[in-house]
């Protein structure tokens, strides 16, 4: 089915998300939709699968003018759509999920589960899935989740299909496999709309390429252009791919954890017997998909994780017994993986955001008072250092875009003096120049001699930063290894396969 | 308290996560509070004479003998097993494993008779009655219950019940009063239920106001209103507008005539035999028609059920509205439904209680009616005691509904896990 969006424009207030954008994806073609995160790629496609009601243009399947009311339109039309966050009801069944909305009844309204069962199997054996019908989607890794999000698409009888940013939580092994997917869905005649910002996938699997930044169409591309060329496309500017660092200066031992153990509300160990060791002047990048247990381990090294056994000692001072109030005294800097959730007051200023772990005392609070003077003079000095692109030091930092409010966040963990930082996804939704500097701040943090731990799921951050890499996967560690191992190593280690000898570190 | 899955899980997948036991010391220190209890009337309040269990009533047909304890013995065996559960959760939870349910039930069981043995010492206590009257008492919070959990399950928290109870209990009153036909009551009330939770939905569905806040505010209007109504208008015409005539009680042939059981739950009348309709509706109709499944998916993932296709916002009104009109069903009981004039505030809290046993009963039906008959039974002994002289005052049995709905509550938070998406607006750009 051809699809074609002529003039697509939709404002958010004043913000124009999408800005008169034309797009022909032909039957058959998989057709790559690159930019930055906010770039309007997701919104474009909301508007496509009528989530959104465009404010001016149009769609046509076919050179046919379609009009979507809601998303039960669109899937009438035959367009299906992958999600970034899956849309799948946690408690329910395989079966559930994917005959709601078009669920098969018996007499007296009564689902039809064998119906739907049958239908789940069909599809799943047409493309090899291996997927139980009967299985609660709550217990399937997030690869697997994804597949009955495919299967959901696909038993709507949907003939162009949306992949909205499908790799994020997929090891590089599942997303190989998402590929060849891609390329079988496409031999069927499928037409595919593939949104992303990771330029290796694009020029994998792409026939034609078209580059959106700031909700304006900037060029199309062929899926032979450099990486180089493609990101100056997406940024607008030439950019540094990667980040210059010097050997490392290594220290003595600071960080040392013995046989760590995070238990959830129900009994899991989500971190499960993990030892490791951070030297002063050292990054150890924590890799892994999302969801194995790098959130709970930089949670309890910051104290915020009720259940925890084991032994966490930095510069020999033990700190599972303590609080978070006596780690961040300890020199512990945090920055954590969702920084709107845990990491800023999003009503708050930007010198109120930059002094909320100094309330307690001087210099920023004498008697029971906030030093305004003080902390205005500290808080320009800091939107100074970091780059922060503000038009004050009182804006609410809930205005800010994503990389200034990381900025914000790693001001202020930085401006202390440290004895452990610790990185949690330090540049998830940050556009690309600034991710240039948080790596740089990280770096030269590094080289200050503090031992630093970063955790990410992206592997070109991995190998960007890391002086060594540990893997976890379900809890455990899989291996640690130099910074330099390749792709295809660290991404079998993320499936949970354990390296081959002599490739510790 | 222990909790149980919603969903029998199958097989465990492969890569589970390895688990652990979170043990809890909640068990065994309550048991040891409730032993002590029970020792403490054994030692300082000691009753002598024997203690009669009446198990039929005069009218049955089949005649069951009395059953006749000695009460000091039998309170002190009580005690004695009382010791042996704790003793025996404390070892589960010191070897770290978990308390399972059926020891709380046992637990509950044994201290429940050791009670009753004691207050009941010298007397005969009327079992028949007792439990009648606790599936009578239940009846406003089943209703009021099964409101609750359609409420959440479809994403929105009803705390209204309160006032659809009352608005159905005043309604059912007048219109029966007036038209003579209790029929045109029952009809009248779910009406005005359902006008309660039209409110209800139309504030917070449409325009996004918290739910907690608007069903609070409705629970004080409705008690307003019915106030008023009741004293200007209802109290100068009670002849005309306050005498209700009730729904007989229509004994079912057969199973009217089964010993305990009978008596209890096939001799009542038409409300009661409508709930057990209901109870049994609601829970087919929540697990296996599309109608459940896609209220559940609302509930739980909003924007899922959107990109599918189903109206999230239509589902929930009328699913909301449907819940009022079962609340405002259940009110019947307070006026046709006994046989009783309306008075104000004559709901006393019926609906928070409900509320209670939502929660208690992990938001499925069942569970809910199940959590529903406990509060009822709890209700009804105080009556039942203070029939036969019990020495226990009568307002510490007052309070004992709602110190079985806080430790109920209480000992589940954190454990369960309600509908994901209760409480908050779908509000789409």
């Amino acid at each position: 089915m051809k699809l074609e969006l002529r003039g697509i424009t939709k404002r958010f207030g004043s913000l124009v998300a999408n800005d008169h954008i034309d797009l022909t994806v032909e039957a058959g073609e998989i057709h790559c939709l690159l930019g930055e995160n906010g770039a309007g790629k997701s919104t474009l496609m909301n508007v496509l699968y009528g989530l959104y009601q465009a404010d001016d243009g149009e769609v046509l399947l076919d050179d046919e003018v379609m009009h979507f009311a809601g998303p039960g339109d669109a899937m009438a039309a035959g367009i299906g759509m992958v999600h970034q966050h899956f849309m799948l009801i946690p408690v329910f069944t395989v079966a559930e999920n994917v005959m709601l909305g078009h669920e098969a009844t018996k007499a007296g309204g009564i689902l039809d589960l064998a119906t739907a069962r049958a239908r789940v199997r069909e599809i799943s054996d047409r493309f090899g899935f291996d997927v139980d019908p009967d299985a609660l989607v709550d217990d399937l890794p997030v690869g697997v989740q994804q597949r009955v999000e495919i299967i959901k698409a696909l038993s709507h009888d949907a003939r162009v299909l949306v992949f909205d940013e499908p790799t994020a939580v997929l090891t590089p092994q599942e997303t190989d496999e998402l590929m060849q997917i891609m390329r079988q869905l496409k031999e069927s005649g499928t037409s595919i709309v593939f949104i992303t910002h990771k330029l290796r996938e694009v020029r994998e699997v792409a026939d034609r390429i078209t580059v959106i930044r700031l909700g304006k169409v900037v060029g199309e591309a062929s899926p032979t252009a450099s990486n180089v060329e493609l990101a100056a496309l997406m940024v607008g500017r030439a950019v540094e791919l990667t980040v210059h660092k010097e050997e490392p200066k290594i220290g003595e031992a600071a960080l040392v954890v013995e046989g760590l153990s995070v238990i959830d509300h129900i009994g899991q160990l989500v971190v499960n017997d993990v030892s490791f060791t951070v030297r002063k002047g050292e990054i150890l990048a924590v890799a892994g998909v999302q969801g194995n247990g790098q959130t709970e381990l930089t949670e309890a090294l910051v104290g915020l994780q009720p259940r925890v056994q084991g032994s966490i000692k930095l510069d020999g001072v033990e700190l599972t017994t303590s609080n978070v109030r006596k780690i961040l005294d300890a020199g512990v800097g945090f920055i954590p993986e969702d920084r709107n959730e845990d990491g800023l007051v999003g009503e708050f200023s930007i010198a109120e955001n930059l002094m909320l772990d100094r309330s307690n005392g001087a210099p920023f609070v004498k008697a029971g008072n906030v030093q305004r003077g003080f902390l205005a003079e500290f808080a320009r000095d800091r939107v100074k250092e970091f780059d922060v692109r503000t038009q004050g030091i009182d804006e609410k930092v809930g205005r800010l875009s994503g990389g200034n409010q990381q900025k914000v966040v790693l001001a202020r963990e930085l401006s202390r003096d440290l004895s452990l930082f610790v990185a949690a996804q330090p540049t998830r939704g940050v556009d690309v120049g600034s991710i240039e500097f948080i790596h740089k701040r990280i770096v030269a943090t590094r080289d200050a001699g503090v031992p630093v731990v970063v955790v990410s799921t992206e592997l070109d951050e991995v190998a960007a930063l890391a002086d060594r890499i540990m893997v976890m996967y379900r809890g455990r560690i899989v291996g640690i290894v130099p910074g330099d191992t390749p792709r295809d190593v660290l991404g079998l280690m993320m499936a949970g396969e354990a390296p081959a000898e002599g490739a510790a570190a | 308290m222990s909790t149980t899955a919603e969903h029998h899980r199958t097989a465990p997948q492969p890569d589970a996560l390895d688990t652990t036991v979170v043990t809890s010391w909640k068990a065994p220190i309550a048991f040891a509070v409730f032993t002590l209890l029970a020792l403490a009337l054994a030692v300082f309040a000691p009753r002598e004479g024997v203690t009669k269990f009446r198990l039929s009533s005069p009218t049955d047909a089949v005649q069951l003998p009395e059953i006749t304890v000695p009460t000091m013995p039998a309170l002190w065996t009580v005690v004695v097993l009382l010791a042996l559960v704790t003793a025996y959760s404390a070892w589960l939870v010191a070897s770290k494993k978990r308390v399972p349910l059926w020891t709380i039930v046992v637990f509950a069981i044994l201290f429940m008779f050791g009670f009753l043995t004691w207050a009941a010492a010298g007397a005969s206590l009327p079992m028949i009655g007792l439990l009648f009257g606790s599936l009578s008492l239940a009846v406003p919070l089943i209703f009021g219950s099964l409101a609750g959990v359609l409420g959440e399950r479809v994403g929105v928290i009803n705390i209204a019940i309160e006032g659809q109870l009352l608005a159905g209990a005043f309604t059912a009153a007048v219109v029966a009063s007036i038209t003579g036909q209790p029929w045109f009551g029952l009809l009248a009330a779910m009406v005005a239920g359902m006008l309660v939770a039209f409110v209800l939905a139309a504030f917070a569905i449409k325009y996004f106001v918290d739910q907690v806040i608007v069903g609070v505010v409705l629970n004080v209007l409705v008690t307003g209103l019915t106030s008023f109504f009741f004293s200007q208008v209802l109290a100068p015409n009670a002849a005309l507008l306050n005498t209700p005539p009730r729904f007989d009680r229509w004994p079912i042939p057969v199973l009217g005539d089964i010993p305990i059981i009978g008596p209890v739950f096939f001799r009542q009348t038409v409300v009661v035999y409508l709930m057990y309709i209901a109870v049994a509706a609601v829970y087919i109709g929540l697990f296996h028609t599309k109608w459940g499944l896609r209220l559940r998916a609302v509930g739980e993932h909003p924007q899922a059920a959107d990109t599918v296709g189903i109206n999230v916002n239509r589902t929930r009104f009328w699913n909301v509205a449907l819940a009022g009109a079962i609340a405002g069903l259940g009110g019947t009981f307070f006026t046709i439904g006994s046989g009783i004039a309306f008075n104000k505030e004559m709901t006393a809290g019926a609906g928070f209680i409900a509320l209670a046993a939502v929660i208690f009963g992990q938001w499925d039906p069942i569970k809910a009616t199940l959590a529903a008959l406990l509060f009822g039974f709890a209700s009804n002994l105080q009556n039942t005691l203070s029939v036969i002289g019990s020495p226990v005052p009568s307002e510490f049995m007052l309070m004992l509904p709602y110190v079985v709905t806080i430790f109920a509550v209480a000992g589940l938070v954190g454990k369960v896990r309600g509908p994901a998406a209760a409480g908050k607006p779908y509000i789409k750009s």
